[in-house]
């Protein structure tokens, strides 16, 4: 099944579902050098982004968690792609800048559709999201 | 969105990495704002340049943007960095973060960036006209612009500046559309208005008061309101609020208020409760810090004059611009203030230099802009007052 969506950085990603039901302040949020959720009481506290098809509602806080995620990807901890409901230019530019593929806006929300653990692939050239 | 046949080709990577990369961030953001289409700008100001705000993780994203061989192709400046460029140790910077901050610059200048270090470009003569698009950082600066310039800019974020200045444009959104540039409050200013402590506390006021909207004031006569002033109004309103567009009737070059617009009255007593409000601290400062947003040479000279021949107290900075210093250094201003005990200081200002780290716990300053951030981002104590009483605390 297919799931059409806008295109916010390109790209082809595939992995695992995590859900996260909060807005992300990567800095400060995430610790760059393992990927893990530092943010006491956060909706992902403890859990690993790495490799993960990140779903989340879109991005708070600092402008420099864009950079964060250039960190992430550099070392080799960063989401394998991202889903928000809605994008905002911190999760937008880090996206682009660390080429971590990157759709939102998706026909149906996308927190009713995905469960953690599923396997998906994001298509951020077409902007689109399908699972197996 | 419209995209020309040459920015298609930008997007496609024909122009290299650097620009495709750019144009992937401005399409992006045009895309998040709903713009139309891309519109020229003929300047640009990159925030993001202390090493303090942007840690390892800028400092990695600088430095691969420039091995890529990016470049800017319009004038860009920079926002303050985290210390002066030349007297650092001076200013007692620790070494290595000296290094990291030189490591930044270094990046930027090799884009062709001007190392103007300022959050206030239309000091040193950079003052795009009404109607003029641009694409600046700093908030101070984005204000100042859009209010008492007339020019138009969005509030940037780094990394879309840096891409405006790479590409020559940016997505047609916000600011520079006439429809976002009404005022949708109108405070009125009752309260006497005289010095730049006065502005900043009318600034703190009414930054928290008009949210999303873009706030008018009448009542400030303009015999009493000089661009340092103004100067003052906007930066205190862009950090309590996120003010980035203000008019003042009879003053900036546009004055439009949209039809059922609330209407606030600004008292003595208002003035007065937000003054009191800015200081947190009944202790004397260690530091007083002037000119944020960064000092006009008459601003420097007023202290300048203030100090002559006494000793002042504590440490004292006056922050300003590398090209207003030497002016001031040229008209004795900068010597005078030295031989009272204090420091000229460019290029950085006491918001984003490593201020706990040099061992700073209570500062005093005239800016309502400085006053909240000194408390939220420094974790200072802060003692708020004209210069002239800061001066003798």
């Amino acid at each position: 099944m297919q799931i059409n969506g806008r295109s916010i950085a390109r790209g082809i990603g595939e992995g695992e579902v995590l859900l996260c039901h909060d807005a992300i302040s990567f800095l400060g949020d995430i610790d760059p050098k393992s990927g893990i959720c530092v943010a006491p009481k956060h909706a992902i506290e403890g859990k690993n982004i790495a490799g993960k098809v990140l779903v989340f509602p879109q991005g708070k806080g600092s402008t420099v968690g864009s950079y964060v995620l250039l960190q992430l990807a550099k070392n080799g901890k960063a989401p394998a792609a991202m889903v928000n409901v809605e994008a905002e230019p911190i999760i937008a530019v880090g996206a682009i800048i660390s080429k971590i593929p990157m759709v939102d806006k998706l026909e149906k929300n996308p927190f009713d559709l995905l469960k953690d653990g599923m396997k998906v692939k994001v298509d951020g050239d077409n902007g689109t999201l399908s699972m197996a | 969105m419209e995209l020309t046949s040459i920015q298609q080709s930008m997007l496609n990577g024909e122009h290299g990495e650097a620009v495709q990369q750019s144009m992937e961030i401005l399409v992006a953001l045009g895309k998040i704002y709903g713009a139309d289409g891309m519109v020229p700008v003929s300047s640009a100001q990159i925030a993001g340049v202390s090493y303090k705000t942007i840690g390892e993780a800028g400092l990695e994203y600088l430095s691969d943007l420039a091995k890529k061989g990016a470049k800017v192709k319009i004038p860009t400046f920079l926002n303050p960095a985290g210390m002066d460029r030349e007297q650092w140790q001076k200013m007692g910077v620790p070494a290595d973060f000296a290094k990291r901050q030189m490591a930044v610059l270094d990046a930027f200048a090799s884009m062709g960036i001007s190392m103007s270090c300022t959050c206030t470009p239309y000091y040193i003569g950079i003052r795009p006209k009404v109607g003029e698009h641009v694409a600046w950082a700093e908030s101070s600066a984005v204000s100042f612009c859009n209010s008492v310039l007339g020019a138009r800019t969005n509030r940037e974020g780094g990394p879309s500046a840096l891409a405006a200045a790479i590409c020559g444009f940016t997505p047609n959104y916000g600011f520079h559309l006439d429809e976002k540039r009404a005022c949708g409050l109108v405070i009125d200013v009752r309260a006497p208005l005289k010095t730049n402590a006065d502005f900043g506390a009318l600034g703190a006021w009414a930054g928290q008061l008009a949210k999303h909207r873009n706030p008018a004031f009448s009542g400030i006569r303009k015999t009493a309101a000089n661009e340092d002033m103004l100067k003052a109004l906007g930066a205190a309103m862009a950090a309590s609020g996120s003010v980035a567009l203000f008019n003042v009737e009879g003053i900036t070059p546009e004055y439009k208020v949209v039809d059922g617009a609330e209407k606030v009255t600004f008292a003595a007593d208002d003035l007065l409760a937000s003054r009191r409000s800015l200081t947190s601290s009944d202790t004397p400062p260690q530091l007083i810090a002037i000119g944020c947003p960064h000092a006009s040479i008459d601003e420097i000279k007023e202290v300048a004059e203030k100090v002559k021949g006494k000793r002042v107290a504590h440490q004292l900075w006056v922050c300003t611009a590398k090209e207003t210093k030497e002016k001031a250094d040229a008209l004795g201003y900068t010597s005078t203030i030295e031989a009272a005990g204090g420091l000229v200081v460019a290029d950085t200002c006491m918001v984003v230099c490593p201020l706990k780290e040099m061992g700073f716990t209570t500062t005093a300053c005239n800016s309502g802009k400085a006053a909240k951030y000194l408390a939220s981002l420094q974790g200072q104590k802060v003692v708020y007052g004209d210069v002239e009483d800061i001066l003798c605390k």
